[in-house]
């Protein structure tokens, strides 16, 4: 499941960039197929980004983000080797997570 | 089962109803505003009362995109004390796109890629303070992106 998020953190004059990638349909339930059937809604909800176990970034989103969301914070204070982890939940419960360590630039 | 062992199957029960809240207590999907067709509908959903516009909010857009269901874009609040960035679209059939909490040393900045049914303004709104502040920027969309 690790192969469905990517996440990468920097760090660099003292900020970190941390970029992360989702793979996700972020269906928005009004597309229709190629045989003319609406395809149900199925989209991230909430994503939560930790440092060190403590919370940095929640967000919740709609059906207006991007297929494959993609995301990029930035966080003041981490340091080299910190852990991060970024988690979502979609519309019909499923989740995912991925854990990085803040690198050097 | 004696009573000891009873308590004792009791603890653990406790101490796993104890971990299970944690994510509970986490704020539930905000429904009312994500689901609402229309932007006011959606500020009262965030429970935004009234907005001043505000230079310190920048955002970075393409003027024009060519396809509406991927455009990058890049908000940077720099008004003091900002908890919480929004981003709506005002002509999307849900116009609330996300909203972001920042906390523990997070910076009030993000990159994230959006859907835009068509031609509109691209809202942004910024909580600091239990204040609201708004930036717009119009992004004209070739192809709507919103299927």
């Amino acid at each position: 499941m690790a192969d469905m998020m990517k996440i990468r953190a920097r760090l660099k004059d003292g900020v970190t960039e941390v970029k992360v990638l989702m793979i996700h349909p972020m269906e928005t339930g009004r597309r229709i197929n190629d045989v003319g059937e609406t395809v149900p809604a199925h989209f991230i909800q909430m994503v939560t980004a930790t440092l060190n176990g403590k919370t940095v970034l929640e967000a919740q989103w709609g059906t207006g983000i991007s297929k494959n969301p993609y995301l990029t914070f930035r966080l003041r204070g981490a340091s080299l080797g910190d852990k991060l982890a970024v988690s979502w939940v979609d519309n019909k419960g499923a989740t995912n997570a991925i854990e990085g360590v803040v690198e050097g630039s | 089962m004696n009573r000891r062992s009873i308590l004792k199957s009791c603890a653990a029960v406790i101490s796993l109803l104890a971990l299970v809240p944690l994510h509970a207590l986490a704020a539930a999907w905000n429904r009312q505003a994500f689901e609402s067709d229309k932007v006011e509908g959606a500020l009262q959903g965030l429970g935004v009362t009234g907005d001043e516009s505000s230079p310190e909010i920048e955002i970075i857009a393409p003027q024009m995109a060519e396809n509406g269901a991927i455009i990058q874009i890049e908000v940077i609040s720099r008004i003091p004390g900002t908890e919480a960035i929004s981003i709506l679209a005002e002509k999307n059939p849900t116009p609330l796109i996300a909203n972001f909490m920042f906390s523990n040393g997070a910076e009030p900045y993000l990159i994230t890629r959006i859907k835009m049914a068509e031609t509109a303004d691209l809202k942004v709104i910024v909580k600091a303070n239990d204040k609201y502040y708004s930036a717009s920027r119009r992004i004209e969309v070739a192809v709507g992106g919103c299927g």
